[in-house]
C-alpha cells in the first residue's frame, strides 16, 4: 500500500473520529487524531494476520491501546479495516454500544485488551509478548501509550520487566503529542528526556514524525529487526492533527465539537482528503 | 449431615504450603499453567512451583501491579496465571489493576495471596491484610475463597484451575491443624459445609477461624450449648441457601474471621440474613482498627480470634 492510499485511509480514520465524538457529544478527539496515522500504519501495513473474519486468530499480531481514552480512533481503523460497519461508530460512548467509551474486548471483536485506566495497559502487551516467547510463536505486540500516561509508574515498571526480559517481539510506540489534560507535559510533570529514559531501561529507542508514512516505516522496520531488546518508538505528533481548531490546543484532549465546530472539522478533512485526489 | 472431622491439631500445614504443592500437581495436569511472583516466592510458597518448572515460574520482582497486568495479557494468550503476593499488594497495592484488567476482562487469572490477615503476626499492621475479602468481594465477576484447612486449600486450587475466569484465594502463613479428610472432602464452590450440627446458635466461619470455632463448640458443648459450625470457604458467591436453613433453625448467628468485620464475612452473612432470614449476629473478627506486631498466636488470643477468646464472646452473646 502506498503513502496516499495510507493518507486516504488515516484521513478517513479522522472523520470517524470527528463523527463519533461528536455523536456521543464526549469523548477524546485530540489524542485520537494526534495517533491516527499510527494506528492507520500497523493496521493497514505493519500488523500481520488482522483479518474481520478471524479476530482471534492466535497467530496474529496484537495491539494494545494503552491511551484507552483514544478508543476513537481504535473504532474508527477497525471500522476502516472492516470490523464492523462505520455507521456504528455514531453509537459511540452511547446506552447498549460495543462502543464503550473506553474499548471492551468482550463486547468488540478486534479489540485485543480493555484499557482505559492508564498506566494498565502496557502490561499486559507485555504479557502477550512474553507468552509468545513462551509459546515459540512468531507474532508480535504493539502497544500504544500516551506521552501523559507515561507518567504512570506501572509504564516504567512494565518497562523494566520488557527489558529484563529483551522482549524484542515488542514494541511501545509513545504518541508524543506534548499535551495532555491539564496542559504541556513538560510543565505539568515533565517525562523528558524520553529517549534516555526507555534506553536506560534497556530499550531501543528510535524517533520518528508520527504524521509521516515513510518515517513510520523505517522505524517500524528497525524495530522488527531489533534483536534482544524492545523497542520504544518515540513518534511526535499534533494533538488534533488534521482539524484546524484543534491542533496543538490541550483543550481538545477530551471535548466533543458542537454542530457549528463539526462542520469546521469536517470541512478541514474533506479539504484533506480532496488534495489526496488531486 | 455434618462432615467428620479431625481436632487432635496433631498434623498442621499453612494454607500457603498447600497453595505451593498443590501447584505443582496442577502444573503436570496443565502445561499452560503458569505461575507469578512479586519477590516472594519463598513465602509465598511459589518457589515450590518454580523448582518444578522454572520456565513456567516468573517472576516480576517488586512491582505487582504490573504483574497483574502480565498476568491478564498472559491468560489473553490461553495461559493460565496463578499472580502470587502477599494479600496486602495483590489486593490493596493492585486493587485496581485487578479490577480493570482481571475482572473487567473476566480473563482467566487466579489471584492467590499469602499471608492474609492478622495471623502474618510479627510483621505488624503494615502487612496484616484485614480488608482482601471486602475489596475483592466488591468486584464484579470476582469469586472468593477462603480455605480452611490443607485438605480445603489444595482442592480449592484445583477446582479454580479448572474453572476459566477470574478467582480470588486467600491463604495464611500460619501451619492451621488439618481438620478436613483428604480422602472423603469434595470441594463444592460456593457450597457452605455444615461441618457441626447443633440447634443453639449458628457459627459461620472462615479460613483458619473454621478449626478455633470449632474447638469453642466444644467448650460451649461442655456447658450444654449447642452450637452448629458452619464453614463458609466461599464469600462469593455465597450460600444463601445453607446460610438461611441454618439461621432459620437455631435463630441466632456468630461469624468468626480473622479480617475486618467490615466487608468480609459478617457483611456477607448479614446481607443474607437481612434480605432472606433476618436474625442477630455476633460478628468476631478485627474491629474498624490496624493490627500490631506479635507472634500469630498471641495476636489471636488478644483480638479474641482463638477458641477461647470466640467462647468467651458467644457466652457474652448469649
Amino acid at each position: 500500500m502506498n503513502d496516499l492510499e495510507l493518507a486516504f485511509h488515516a484521513n478517513e480514520i479522522r472523520k470517524g473520529i470527528i463523527q463519533g465524538v461528536h455523536a456521543a457529544k464526549a469523548g477524546h478527539p485530540g489524542g485520537s487524531l494526534s495517533s491516527a496515522d499510527i494506528l492507520t500504519y500497523l493496521y493497514f501495513v505493519e500488523m500481520n494476520g488482522i483479518d474481520p473474519a478471524d479476530p482471534s486468530n492466535p497467530d496474529r499480531d496484537r495491539f494494545v491501546l494503552s491511551k484507552g481514552h483514544a478508543a476513537p480512533v481504535l473504532y474508527a481503523t477497525l471500522a476502516e479495516k472492516g470490523f464492523f460497519p462505520k455507521e456504528e461508530l455514531l453509537t459511540l460512548r452511547k446506552v447498549g454500544s460495543r462502543l464503550q467509551g473506553h474499548p471492551d474486548m468482550n463486547l468488540l471483536p478486534g479489540v485485543d485488551m480493555s484499557t482505559g485506566s492508564l498506566g494498565q495497559g502496557l502490561s499486559t502487551a507485555v504479557g502477550m509478548a512474553l507468552a509468545g516467547k513462551m509459546d515459540q510463536k512468531n507474532y508480535r505486540v504493539y502497544a500504544l501509550a500516551g506521552d501523559g500516561e507515561i507518567q504512570e509508574g506501572q509504564i516504567w515498571e512494565a518497562c523494566m520487566f520488557a527489558g529484563h526480559r529483551k522482549l524484542d517481539n515488542l514494541t511501545v510506540i509513545v504518541d508524543n503529542n506534548g499535551l495532555q489534560i491539564d496542559g504541556d507535559i513538560a510543565k505539568v510533570c515533565s517525562p523528558y528526556p524520553l529517549d534516555e529514559k526507555f534506553m536506560s531501561f534497556n530499550f531501543n529507542v528510535i524517533h520518528a514524525d508520527a504524521h509521516d508514512f515513510q518515517s513510520l516505516k523505517d522505524a517500524f522496520t528497525e524495530a522488527r529487526e531489533t534483536k534482544g531488546m524492545p523497542t520504544a518508538i518515540i513518534a511526535k505528533s499534533v494533538k488534533g492533527k488534521g482539524v484546524s481548531f484543534m491542533e496543538n490546543n490541550a483543550g481538545w484532549h477530551g471535548k466533543a465539537p458542537n454542530d457549528e465546530e463539526y462542520e469546521i472539522a469536517m470541512k478541514d478533512l474533506e479539504e484533506i482528503g480532496a488534495k489526496l485526489c488531486q | 449431615m455434618s462432615v467428620k472431622v479431625n481436632l487432635s491439631g496433631e498434623s498442621k500445614i499453612a494454607t500457603r504450603e498447600s497453595y505451593g504443592k498443590a501447584l505443582v500437581a496442577l502444573g503436570e495436569k496443565y502445561p499452560e499453567l503458569v505461575v507469578l511472583d512479586a519477590d516472594l516466592a519463598g513465602a509465598t510458597k511459589t518457589e515450590i512451583f518454580q523448582k518444578a518448572f522454572p520456565e513456567r515460574h516468573i517472576d516480576c520482582g517488586i512491582a505487582e501491579a504490573n504483574m497483574m497486568g502480565i498476568a491478564a495479557g498472559l491468560a489473553s494468550c490461553g495461559k493460565i496465571p496463578f499472580a502470587s503476593s502477599f494479600a496486602m499488594f495483590a489486593t490493596g497495592r493492585a486493587f485496581e489493576q485487578v479490577r480493570n484488567t482481571i475482572a473487567h476482562t473476566e480473563l482467566n487469572v487466579k489471584v492467590a495471596a499469602t499471608h492474609a490477615g492478622i495471623s502474618v503476626g510479627e510483621d505488624g499492621a503494615t502487612h496484616q491484610c484485614c480488608e482482601d475479602l471486602s475489596l475483592m468481594r466488591s468486584i464484579p465477576n470476582m469469586i472468593v475463597i477462603n480455605p480452611c484447612d490443607d485438605v480445603e486449600a489444595r482442592a480449592a486450587v484445583a477446582w479454580a484451575a479448572a474453572y476459566k475466569g477470574p478467582v480470588y484465594l486467600r491463604f495464611g502463613r500460619l501451619a492451621v491443624p488439618v481438620i478436613l479428610n483428604a480422602d472423603s472432602y469434595e470441594f463444592e464452590m460456593e457450597k457452605a459445609i455444615v461441618l457441626r450440627e447443633g440447634k443453639d446458635l449458628t457459627i459461620f466461619a472462615t479460613g483458619l477461624e473454621v478449626y478455633e470455632s470449632l474447638m469453642a463448640a466444644e467448650k460451649l458443648a461442655e456447658e450444654g450449648i449447642d452450637a452448629e459450625v458452619v464453614n463458609v470457604h466461599t464469600l462469593k458467591p455465597i450460600d444463601e441457601e445453607t446460610i438461611c436453613a441454618s439461621l432459620s433453625k437455631t435463630g441466632k448467628g456468630v461469624t468468626v474471621e480473622e479480617h475486618s468485620i467490615i466487608g468480609g464475612l459478617f457483611s456477607a452473612v448479614s446481607e443474607v440474613a437481612a434480605k432472606r432470614c433476618p436474625t442477630k449476629i455476633l460478628p468476631i473478627g478485627i474491629e474498624d482498627e490496624f493490627g500490631q506486631s506479635g507472634p500469630a498466636k498471641e495476636l489471636l488470643k488478644l483480638y479474641k480470634l482463638d477458641a477461647d477468646g470466640i467462647y468467651e464472646k458467644i457466652k457474652q452473646f448469649l
